[in-house]
């Protein structure tokens, strides 16, 4: 099914949390909660400066830049070529290729492999891919617990809750809440929290680190996602920063990894380059920890068994519009996150996907179809600092920009009758495209405006400008508008 | 050199003292300006808000009133920006052969008013005296999408008497972003919050920009909070001199 089909069901290409509250809605509870806002901005604060200070320390990090969103362009044009080389790589060294078109069929060939073990656990390493599909929550239904090994993740399964952010998914969360948490949560899923936890951070990463050791040495399978996966080699490749991850990938004897097509790269070489960007851009660090690599299988050495699910989910749709395929080329760095002003006040939750942020905002209605998720691409100020920030260069306000239009026509197509903000656009445009009628506006407006205005300000305002005038005075407009001005006393000078 | 002034629908209506002030620098540096009244808008709100098609007759109107002048100046990166960025793109996609060629042909020729001071009249003392604390926000677009850089300071230190004073925070958005500050008026609101705490913290009497948009907004919510600072498009600051208050 393509993202044009006549109204799927909210989420239904397996995004999941879709369908929750528009943006304003959610942003407004999220803006409530005023520890939440103090979380956020001291954590986003930190990872900025940093990687502010790491970036310009290379003196070819431009050239970087352009050479990440070179690469990925390529990959993108040929993106067909690159997988079928892709699945030859990687079976030919002992792994086993799956093509999954939606959540749907990714989940069932992900529990079929599973359920095939006959095991009932998995560990888990940080996958958005696996995320986005609701794995998940496919797999409990089917009877398998899957257990999240990443620290951040572990906090969000502990607690019930959602990430919020791309590389920190717990960066709602301060300290005491997470050692509140362990202390409540852990025994039920496995090794409790030692006793009289304390919330020093060495402290909560024993204790975590302690809670899934057990699970490492037990389990048989593992889940993981891919940061790139190379054509040429078949190599898989995940960047880490607790070798958790690298416990996963080696330790299970079935290691099934889901991974979006958009992960390929041409080859090897072409690591170098992500390899830099990566790190300095999401952590604000020189070299991740962990940069895992693998290529289908060793004897003796690691997992038995490889499997690698190739997920779709709306990907080709997305690769199919020109202006908003540059949101494929995302390496899911976080930058965008942590510059943006509007996630810094609203967190990721108010995104109502597993992308938040600017890339949540132009990469989710594109995956979903513009309908399902028509109030993100507006949910940005276009202020221009995620695409400074990007590593790849994607150019967010522009796809903004374009899916705001996008939704717009979507709006137009579903309704019979047009939007109010459709009929006074249009009006608007007719006045604007007449100075004469122009003028006449203006001075309806300076009547108008005067007559309610105090001091020359207009304070508290009903209607759909109330959000606008809760908070802000607007000034009343001039007697005068400059053209008025202008034909008084200086056309007769010329 | 024939210069035309955009104002801007937004300073026409709003804001005309920018307008005087661009006119009157413009003179004192040696300058004819002219106004093609034909003028009107650059399509920004329909174009941000999603309705390309309505922004594509103000496009071609533009590129008709400004088609004979070498230069048109306007005092708002945000419409600079838009004329420069996305008029082709509209153009390509909306327009005739006719209409892209007279785009492209003109969009080299605009520029916001401290570019066109700095870049191309080479001109960063304009004669003005303004002896008050000021604080510099430099807005989005003029930072990021025209990558205005220091022109605007350069041209705020070239005046007499000004005490010039760092805005803290002053590269993050004040959360106007036009129909963005009505759709999503909460956080808007958030972040508006924290830029007026960044321009009281300086102390500062006067806070200035290129665009008066921002400026809207921020000296709205500096309004309603009772605060005394004085929000001044940064063209009305280097059109004061000794006899201005
Ligand atoms: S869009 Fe760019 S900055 Fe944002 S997460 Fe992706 S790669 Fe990083």
């Amino acid at each position: 099914m393509t993202a044009r089909d006549p109204a799927p069901a909210p989420g239904s290409r397996g995004v999941v949390w879709l369908g929750a509250p528009s943006f304003p809605d959610a942003a407004r509870i999220a803006l409530g909660d005023t520890r939440l806002r103090a979380n956020l901005k001291r954590a986003t604060a930190t990872i900025r400066d940093k990687r502010v200070a790491v970036a310009s320390e290379l003196d070819d990090w431009e050239d970087l830049r352009d050479a990440a969103a070179a690469i990925k362009n390529r990959t993108a044009r040929h993106l067909d070529h690159y997988l079928v080389r892709l699945e030859e790589s990687v079976t030919a060294a002992g792994g086993t290729v799956h093509w999954a078109c939606d959540a749907a069929e990714a989940n069932r060939i992900v529990t079929a492999l599973v359920q095939a073990t006959g095991e009932r656990e998995v560990v888990k390493v940080k996958s958005m891919a696996t995320q986005e599909i609701g794995l998940n929550e496919h797999l409990a239904d089917a009877g398998i617990t899957a257990y999240e090994t990443d620290l951040a993740e572990l906090i969000v399964q502990l607690g019930d809750d959602r990430p919020s952010h791309i590389l920190v998914p717990a960066i709602h969360k301060n300290r005491t809440e997470i050692r509140d948490l362990f202390t409540a949560e852990m025994g039920r899923w496995g090794q409790p929290a030692p006793e009289n936890l304390g919330d020093d951070p060495r402290e909560l990463a024993e204790a975590a680190r302690r809670h899934l050791r057990e699970k490492f040495l037990t389990a048989k399978v593992a889940v993981s996602g891919a940061n790139f996966a190379v054509a040429d080699t078949g190599t898989v490749v995940v960047v880490e920063s607790e070798g958790n991850g690298r416990m996963c990938l080696t330790l299970p004897e079935t290691l099934i990894t889901v991974m979006g097509i958009e992960k390929v790269i041409p080859t090897w070489s072409d690591l170098e380059v992500f390899l830099q960007l990566l790190p300095r851009s999401s952590t604000g660090e020189r070299m991740n920890p962990y940069t895992s690599t693998w290529t289908g299988t060793t004897d003796g050495d690691g997992p038995t068994e490889f499997h690698l699910v190739l997920l779709d989910n709306g990907r080709t749709d997305t690769l199919a519009d020109e202006v908003g395929r540059q949101a494929l080329a995302c390496i899911r760095c976080s930058a965008c996150l942590n510059v943006c002003p509007v996630f810094e006040r609203t967190g990721g939750h108010a995104y109502g996907s597993v992308y938040p942020g600017p890339i949540g905002a132009v990469l989710t209605p594109q995956l979903v179809g513009i309908e399902q998720a028509a109030s993100l691409p507006f949910a940005s100020t276009l202020c221009g600092a995620c695409y400074d920030a990007c590593p790849v260069k994607i150019n967010i306000p522009e796809v903004l920009a374009h899916l705001r239009a996008e939704a717009v026509e979507a709006k137009r197509t579903a309704n019979r009758l047009p939007t109010a903000e459709a009929v006074a656009m249009k009006a608007a445009g007719k006045v604007l495209d007449s100075p004469r009628l122009l003028a006449a506006a203006q001075k309806a407006a300076a009547l108008g405006g005067r007559a309610v205005a105090r001091d020359g300000r207009i304070g508290r305002l009903p209607g759909p400008l109330r959000g606008w005038s809760d908070t802000r005075d607007t000034p009343a407009p001039p007697v005068e508008s400059f053209r008025t001005w202008w034909r008084k006393n200086k056309e007769g000078e010329r | 050199m024939r210069i035309a002034l955009f104002i801007t629908c937004f300073n026409d209506t709003l804001y005309p003292d920018t307008g005087r002030a661009v006119v009157t620098v413009l003179e004192r540096l040696g300058h004819t300006v002219e106004f093609p009244q034909e003028q009107t808008c650059c399509g920004q709100m329909h174009f941000n808000t999603g309705y390309r098609p309505d922004a594509v007759p103000l496009v071609a109107r533009f590129a008709r009133t400004f088609a004979g002048f070498d230069a048109v100046v306007t005092p708002s990166a945000s419409c600079a920006g838009m004329v420069r960025e996305n008029h082709p793109v509209l153009a390509a996609r909306y327009g005739h052969a006719g209409l892209q060629r007279q785009v492209a042909d003109l969009v080299p020729r605009v520029y916001e008013f401290t570019e066109f001071l700095t870049d191309v009249l080479g001109a960063t003392d304009v004669g003005a005296r303004f002896p008050h604390r000021v604080a510099y926000h430099p807005t989005c677009h003029s930072l990021r999408g025209l990558r205005l850089g220091d022109r605007p300071l350069r041209l705020l230190r070239g005046v007499r008497d000004l005490d010039l004073v760092d805005l803290p925070a002053a590269d993050s958005c004040c959360g106007f972003g036009g129909t963005f500050a009505v759709k999503n008026a909460d956080t808007s609101a958030a972040m508006l919050a924290d830029k007026a705490d960044g321009v009281l913290a300086t102390g500062a009497e006067v806070l200035c920009a290129a665009d008066n948009s921002c400026l809207m907004h921020i000296g709205g919510g500096l309004s309603r909070q009772g605060a005394a600072v004085r929000t001044m498009h940064l063209a009305e600051i280097l059109a004061a001199t000794e006899g201005t208050p």
